[in-house]
């Protein structure tokens, strides 16, 4: 018996996109916003597609068993997608709610943009990751590349391990947690007091990303000077 | 004016290279140390639609009766893989200006205009607003590399999706909205705080280059169903290679703004100093769409000047297939109008002159967010002026192209146009009149 037949004879719904076209698996993921239907999923064989389960919103768990492309569970709204592999290049962007795990790593622009919900990305996370960020939050188990949390307006992201060079850049009210190595802040961005607030937002954070052997204390918090908010002439040549 | 002036004799003359606007220029920024930020467009002389002209019928083309004979005037948008391309009845619609650049019975405004005449408005940066969607018989919803207001309700609710990657104003610039003009509610779409200069990112922040795009358009396509038509906006500078760029990347429509397109609040600079005229890109989009045989598969949407119908007519001459307008929108909902002279003058301007739209101080209520301003601006009236207006230009096209000889506006060619400069002539590749010369053209 194959993983996929196995699969589906537990009484999860399976689709095997190597036999099945995306636009088919993503039809009736997004029906479900509308009618009642399976509400555990099993993805076989997506071998690096692009935009896998995006544009979710129901209550839905959708597992994809391998690596995925670009966009995977962009915009979702409520449901939980779990990759286990790597995924490309923007996963989660633009997320709005819901839950979005990565087992692997993640490329650039993991949580792009997004307005709710959590990433948590338990390999390393490349370049921009947080980019534009606007509610998400983002946990990273590893570290995440430059220009992480450019422009980075609301929410939190957690990196575990360390993060590159410009590091929140033109922050706006994003909260960061580095518990390593910073090659870099960027502009705006300096490094704040951690107290006990703020400890009690990251405990919350490592624990619904299930992450409990680092101790929230070993965190450093970053977020924005505010003295970019307004142009100022003294300050042209921070830009 | 200087012969108003007390001692002004004939003896005095003005420099070209320092005239007086470049020499206040330089005293405001000595005083000031920052550069000039304004709205509006381009206000430099540019080789535009009023270089060329069409040529009507006579013995050798036979002309359609001016007040009888039916003249098309509708465009179909997205046809290349969108399920449910968009179906206009006139080929000019609204371009995209945001909530936040503009007040909201301004945006409702619009969208009541472009619904009462058949055609499109475009929401813009900071999102879509529910008077817009409410107004608008059809929206096209931009996603834009700040992604201020982004979801997937209002883009599966939207009837397009225009993904922006430039403008003419401003090529390769992102945007600015001053933090004057940030109240509670721009604040809370955009996720920012009050009062604060929102800067518009000028990149993408998950897609890179050509090869992106396509995935990127790839994704919106399998959120919406296949459904809505792609758009693909970018500002006029290196067009040929832009739109076959886009085209592979899979857009259903490019929207091509020039250098003349509107912006709500730019570098001077940078509005005068960047990009290239609507009139050279227009010709430029053209062949690189017929060298792809994707001429009319991929719809062409110019902007950027466009101000009266003869404009429409010579674009779609050249090969447009719809124009957008936005400047001339904002005009005729108010904007500049001679009735508010006192209030310009006392905001240091004129009619005819106005252009700090990023100010937030409109006497008009349309480039405003305070409240007491924008409820100056009845949406039903200035909704009214836009409809009148768009409904001249379209009248004034189909006089053109009637005297032409075209049953369509799609029907006029390039074969109808002469050039008066050889500039023009050069740019959009069609003879200098009198003439069966094209410079450039076989070496000549």
């Amino acid at each position: 018996m194959t993983a996929v037949e196995a699969a589906a004879a537990s009484g999860t719904e399976t689709v095997d996109l190597g036999t099945t076209p995306l636009r088919e698996l993503n039809r009736r993921l997004h029906a479900l916003a509308r009618e009642d239907g399976p509400r555990h999923w099993r993805v076989f064989n997506p071998d690096g597609a692009h935009a896998v389960a995006c544009g979710l919103d129901a209550d839905v768990e959708v597992e994809i068993e391998g690596h995925v492309g670009y966009y995977c569970a962009g915009m979702n709204k409520r449901a939980t997608v779990r990759v286990h592999g790597n995924a490309g290049t923007g996963v989660a962007e633009n997320l709005m709610s819901g839950l979005v795990v990565v087992d692997g790593s993640a490329s650039q622009s993991a949580g792009a943009t997004g307005r709710g919900g959590l990433l948590v990305v338990n390999g390393d996370a490349a370049a921009r990751c947080g980019i534009s960020m606007k509610g998400i939050d983002i946990v990273v188990r590893g570290s995440v590349g430059h220009m992480s949390a450019f422009m980075a307006q609301r929410g939190c992201l957690v990196v575990c391990g360390d993060a590159g060079d410009a590091l929140g850049d033109s922050i706006y009210e994003a909260h960061l947690y580095v518990r390593g190595e910073v090659a870099g802040l960027g502009a705006d961005c300096v490094e704040k007091e951690l107290d006990e607030r703020h400890l009690d937002e990251l405990r919350a954070l490592l624990r619904t990303a299930e992450i409990d052997d680092v101790d929230p204390a070993s965190f450093r918090r970053y977020g924005s000077a505010r003295n970019l908010y307004n142009f100022h002439l003294d300050h042209a040549g921070e830009y | 004016m200087p012969e108003q002036t007390a001692g002004w004799h004939p003896g005095l003359r003005e420099s070209y290279l320092y005239d007086r606007n470049v020499i206040a220029e330089i005293q405001r920024a000595a005083r000031e140390g920052i550069y000039d930020i304004r709205g509006f467009g381009a206000k430099r002389r540019l080789p535009h639609f009023d270089d060329l002209l069409l040529l009507g019928a006579s013995i050798s083309r036979y002309p359609l009766e001016g007040y009888r004979e039916r003249c098309g005037t509708d465009v179909v948008l997205g046809t290349r893989y969108a399920s449910k391309p968009l179906e206009l009845e006139i080929p000019v619609t609204i371009a995209g200006m945001s909530f936040g650049a503009l007040s909201a019975p301004a945006k409702e405004a619009l969208g009541r205009g472009a619904s009462e005449v058949g055609t499109a408005t475009t929401s813009g940066d900071g999102g879509m607003t529910e008077e817009e969607r409410r107004h608008s018989t059809t929206l096209v919803y931009q996603l834009l590399p700040s992604r201020y207001g982004m979801n997937p309700d209002d883009l599966r609710r939207a009837d397009a999706v225009e993904v922006v990657v430039g403008q003419g104003a401003k090529p390769g610039g992102g945007g600015m909205l001053l933090g004057h003009k940030i109240s509670d509610r721009v604040a809370d779409m955009r996720d920012l705080p009050v009062g604060i200069d929102q800067r518009s990112a000028c990149r993408h922040p998950d897609w890179t280059g050509p090869d992106d795009l396509e995935i990127k358009i790839h994704e919106l396509r399998e959120i919406t169903e296949w459904e809505k038509p792609v758009f693909v906006k970018i500002g006029a500078t290196r067009t040929y290679y832009d739109v076959q760029l886009a085209v592979k990347a899979g857009a259903d429509v490019i929207v091509l703004d020039g250098m003349q397109g509107g912006t709500a609040a730019t570098q001077d600079v940078f509005i005068e100093h960047a990009g290239i005229p609507t009139l050279p890109a227009t010709r430029l989009a053209v062949d690189a769409l017929q060298e792809l045989d994707m001429h009319r598969k991929v719809q062409l949407i110019v902007s950027g000047g466009i101000r009266t119908g003869a404009d429409v007519a010579k674009a779609l001459a050249l090969g447009a297939d719809a124009v957008s307008i936005g400047t001339a929108a904002l005009v005729a909902m108010g904007d500049n109008s001679p009735e508010l002279e006192d209030e310009y003058r006392d905001l240091g301007s004129s009619a005819g002159y106005y252009d700090d739209w990023q100010a937030g101080r409109d006497p008009a209520g349309i480039s405003t967010q305070e409240d007491v301003l924008a409820a100056r601006l009845d949406p039903v009236l200035a909704g009214r002026r836009i409809a009148n207006y768009l409904r001249v230009l379209t009248l004034e096209a189909q006089t053109l192209a009637r005297a032409c000889g075209k049953s369509h506006l799609h029907n006029l060619e390039p074969e109808d146009l002469v050039a008066l400069t050889v500039e023009a002539a050069a740019m959009a590749r069609v003879p200098l009149a009198g003439t069966d010369w094209i410079p450039g053209r076989n070496g000549s």
